[in-house]
């Protein structure tokens, strides 16, 4: 749901970043972080266990400039990605704008992958939404491990509605601000439709 | 949907909340959506990080929701945090919009409660207020008002992602 303020002249929506533990969503939101000038950006917020798994989300505000005088801020989620974590997982996603799905291209990942596809269907449901209807982006993730699979094969398995794909190594930042602008665009398309 | 506030909207609500700050004696009160972006805010709003505390407060309340249905009640209306100097008072107001009043010494939870409940009845009135304009728009109703954003030109978006 955006949120338009006409007093303060901001726009705000919200983005979340879904898919697989390990994944690398948490990792997207640090490159994000640590390339944006300061005054753009926020604090980033994680709420992690002693091992650094995603427990709640992750939280990072962005602010990427004016469009026709409104400020236009984007919130950035991470969700937790283990399986355990289904209930926090649903709350996240609520009141979401866009979401990006971090595909893991390891071949063994693969069942992580389409079982997380899945359950975001299901979870947006709960919430009135539809993947059909959203922006979305899908990330595929790792592409600098040995043992992964060919993007064609993630495609054919993974794509929902023909959306923007990316190919992405997230702790080098390859993909990260492409697959984030995919997403971005989409929801500011929206708006001009509504 | 989206939710649109208009500037005489914003000011009906920070009256409300500067009101209650002051009767309250609290630092700081906030009002926030329940997805976490913050509506209005009064007080000492200066030295906390409002961002960081919209999006946390509405996670909080989320999960304290969610423990709620667990256990067959429909909601937690209210949350209180008690720190050492600083406390947070959460409480949901008009079924929509979370309140955040963070208090210390100078006032105390009992005073804080009474005032919230007050307030949240101002805030139902300008929240159902709110509604029914908007549903007037969607209908074309007198209250209909222009949106810049469907000028929004695709060059107006790429200019936003131009390194």
């Amino acid at each position: 749901m955006t949120f338009i303020n006409y007093a303060a002249k901001e726009i705000n929506c919200k983005i979340v970043y879904y898919g697989p533990g390990l994944g690398g969503k948490t990792t997207n939101l640090q490159y994000i972080y640590s390339k944006t000038a300061p005054e753009a950006k926020g604090k980033m917020i994680s709420l992690a266990t002693e091992t650094d798994r995603t427990l709640f989300f992750d939280f990072l505000p962005l602010d990427l400039g004016a469009i026709r005088g409104f400020t236009t801020r984007f919130h950035l989620y991470t969700v937790p990605g283990q399986v355990f974590y289904d209930a926090s997982r649903k709350l996240i996603l609520k009141g979401a704008d866009g979401v990006v799905f971090v595909a893991d291209s390891q071949r063994e990942r693969m069942e992580s992958n389409i079982e997380s596809i899945r359950n975001l269907e299901v979870n947006l449901k709960e919430h009135g939404l539809d993947l059909k209807a959203l922006p979305y982006a899908l990330q595929f993730n790792k592409r600098d491990l040995p043992n992964i699979l060919s993007v064609e094969e993630l495609y054919r398995v993974l794509n929902f509605k023909r959306e923007p794909t990316f190919e992405a190594v997230a702790p080098a930042g390859r993909g990260v601000f492409d697959t984030l602008k995919s997403v971005a665009k989409q929801i500011l398309v929206e708006l001009r439709k509504r | 949907m989206n939710l649109v506030l208009y500037e005489d909207e914003i000011r009906a609500l920070e009256e409300v909340l500067q009101r209650l700050r002051q009767d309250s004696n609290a630092r700081a009160v906030f009002l926030i959506d329940k997805n976490g972006q913050q509506l209005a805010g009064a007080g000492a709003t200066d030295s906390i990080d409002t961002t960081s505390l919209a999006s946390l407060t509405a996670g909080n309340v989320a999960a304290t929701d969610g423990l709620a249905k667990l256990i067959g009640e429909r909601e937690f209306s209210v949350l209180f945090h008690e720190g050492q100097r600083e406390h947070i008072h959460i409480s949901i107001v008009a079924k929509r919009a979370i309140l955040v009043v963070i208090f210390d010494e100078r006032s105390s939870l009992g005073l804080v409660r009474l005032r919230v409940k007050r307030a949240g009845q101002e805030f139902e009135k300008i929240f159902d207020l709110m509604e029914r304009k908007a549903r007037d728009a969607e209908a074309g109703g007198p209250e209909q008002r222009p949106t810049p954003f469907s000028e929004i030109t695709d060059e107006d978006i790429d200019a936003l992602f131009s390194d």
